[in-house]
């Protein structure tokens, strides 16, 4: 079998583009849509809460103040808990694909680091706009009604903001070779959203909560999110996004240097 | 044979080893693990590493991968750096443990590592040859130890690699398991590829490899074919009280490849254990004869945890 194998030329051996390929891509993604519990958070969580908290509160406004639908509020706001929820997820995996030895593994193929990293972070950003695009057919259904550029830019907000989220979860990823990582990530998550303003407005909170609130990473993307909404868009949102991105993005490509240096 | 190395040794003269280990050295802290290790293995080569747990084989491996660096000295895989030579598919390893996603299919696994490589041989083929082309659907959750092991050996194959490297590739495996998976690298071996293998079973290492280097605190201490090691491991213990005994003159019977004299006690290593105790019986003042074997097992534990001196003639 070996005389007629592959001809051994020197060159034309390397993958390219580091071994990144549509086939692993795909079947990373294939291999989220497999796994119930993922799904249950990623998809059928954010909906089953609009429908206990955005239905009730059909044909009321936000507020006084704003007259936008705050069933609509609320559905931006869980399609943004959905998406966030999948890129943490996702991007978290790596913290499980160490443990299991993958990530060793992978060293003994072509694929480079970049590559693997690239797929993770594609394959969170397919997945949460999965979960976006449901949340929002979800909502539709349930009679929300927008503008259509409201719709897009909305659903744009939220699905790119979770680029922050695939950073945080590839930087847990990397700080903790756990196989339940999102076990504990899945409160933490929960409490950020809270203070990002996606479980109810943040006007309803204490003062000292709101100013703090501005500071935690969920509060840009939420309300940039939100902006095409309720037209108060804001720079501080756009600086809390930068920030964020900039602290998980940094922390994770430290820890993902360390671990693909280590020898 | 495989053209592409022949062809290579046709142009150069010389033919480019499959592994060149240089005064390897590796240093955990203060812990030597590999200490100035020299090794050669020329392509076609099924090289058995043996030693006990401990004596540096896993760590000579991860060097050979691009897994660990040396702290001194030098490796190369068919001319080429450890990395490249991953990167190019003419090494590939079966690891001892772990290193598979549990949540997928046998078939998507394999699917799935090889779309990281260039070329490849077909998915179908490499589970044909691994022997688990029956259980392509299966998660690899739900495999048997001896099936993932297999899995790991057709990821491997998947860049049809001139060199393939195994760490104790049946380690946990039962006894049906063990031969079904050496029956599948055996198959393989025999198309021309070379086969590094680590182990710590000297039955593995005597029956499926052309060449046996023996490792021990990080050194090789043997070298040598299989039957040359089972020789030296061969033969028979005689021992008797014989005060006065010439150790020169019994060394030089017949048969004794060694002779030890300890104060009345003679101590003779020999293939020919009848003929040293009728010498004994006969001709000399002998007495409180006894003959014992030595069996591999023993003869293993000597080379590789002893203080014995005697394999240094076996060194190459």
């Amino acid at each position: 079998m070996t005389a007629a194998a592959l001809p051994r030329t020197e060159v034309d051996r390397r993958p390219p583009m580091g071994g990144f390929s549509l086939t692993y891509l795909s079947l990373e993604i294939r291999r989220v849509l497999r796994n119930r519990r993922s799904l249950f958070f990623i998809l059928v969580m954010p909906a089953v809460f609009f429908l206990l908290f955005g239905l009730p509160q059909k044909g009321q406004n936000i507020d006084q103040a704003n007259s936008a639908a705050a069933i609509a509020y609320i559905m931006i706001s869980l399609a943004v808990y959905g998406a966030m929820t999948a890129s943490t997820a996702t991007g978290g995996a790596v913290a499980v694909e160490r443990a299991q030895g993958w990530s060793r593994q992978l060293r003994l193929t072509p694929l480079r680091p970049p590559a693997y990293v690239a797929t993770k972070v594609l394959s969170a950003l397919s997945l949460s706009l999965l979960s976006v695009l449901v949340e929002f057919v979800v909502g539709s259904i349930g009679g929300v009604r927008m503008p259509a550029h409201v719709w897009l830019l909305a659903g744009l907000g939220a699905w790119l903001g979770s680029l922050v989220f695939a950073a945080l979860g590839l930087f847990v990823g990397y700080l903790a070779p756990a196989e339940n990582v999102m076990q504990f990530m899945g409160p933490i998550l929960a409490l950020l959203a809270l203070f990002g303003g996606l479980f109810v407005p943040l006007e309803v909170l204490p003062h000292v909560m709101q100013t703090i609130a501005k500071f935690t990473p969920v509060y840009g993307v939420g309300s940039i999110a939100r902006s095409p909404l309720t037209h108060d868009f804001s720079w501080v949102a756009v600086l809390n996004v930068v920030g964020w991105t900039a602290v998980f993005g940094l922390g994770a490509a430290l820890l993902f240097r360390r671990d693909t240096a280590r020898v | 044979m495989r053209t592409d190395t022949l062809a290579a040794g046709e142009i150069t003269g010389t033919r480019t080893p499959a592994v060149l280990l240089r005064g390897l050295t590796k240093k955990f802290g203060s812990v030597t693990a590999v200490d100035r290790l020299d090794l050669r293995i020329e392509p076609g080569e099924v090289v058995a590493f043996l030693g006990p747990n401990g004596a540096g084989k896993t760590t000579t491996i991860d060097m050979m991968l691009g897994l660990g660096r040396p702290t001194a000295g030098s490796v190369e895989v068919y001319g080429l750096t450890p990395t490249e030579a991953i990167n190019q598919g003419r090494i590939a390893a079966v690891m001892q443990t772990g290193g598979l996603l549990k949540d997928v299919s046998v078939e998507e696994i394999v699917r799935m590592t090889a779309s990281f490589f260039a070329h490849t041989r077909p998915v179908a083929e490499v589970l044909e040859r691994a022997g688990i082309a029956d259980i392509a659907d299966r998660r690899v959750a739900k495999c048997s130890g001896g099936q993932q092991q297999r899995l790991r050996f057709a990821l491997a194959l998947l860049p049809d690699p001139d060199l393939m490297v195994l760490d104790e590739p049946t380690t946990g495996m039962d006894v049906e398991g063990r031969r079904d998976f050496w029956n599948a690298i055996r198959a393989d071996a025999q198309a021309g590829r070379t086969v590094l293998f680590a182990t710590h079973y000297l039955e593995e290492a005597d029956a499926y490899a052309d060449r046996i280097v023996l490792i021990r605190k990080g050194q090789v201490v043997a070298d040598g074919t299989a039957s040359e090691v089972k020789a030296l491991a061969a033969g028979r213990q005689v021992r008797a009280t014989l005060p006065g005994a010439d150790e020169v003159r019994l060394a030089a019977l017949p048969g004794v490849d060694r002779a030890e004299v300890r104060g009345e006690t003679v101590l003779l290593h020999t293939n020919d254990s009848d003929g040293v105790a009728r010498y004994l019986l006969t001709q000399t003042d002998a007495r409180d004869l006894e003959i014992t074997s030595r069996n591999l097992e023993d003869a293993f534990l000597a080379l590789t945890s002893g203080e014995d001196t005697d394999l240094e003639g076996m060194n190459k």
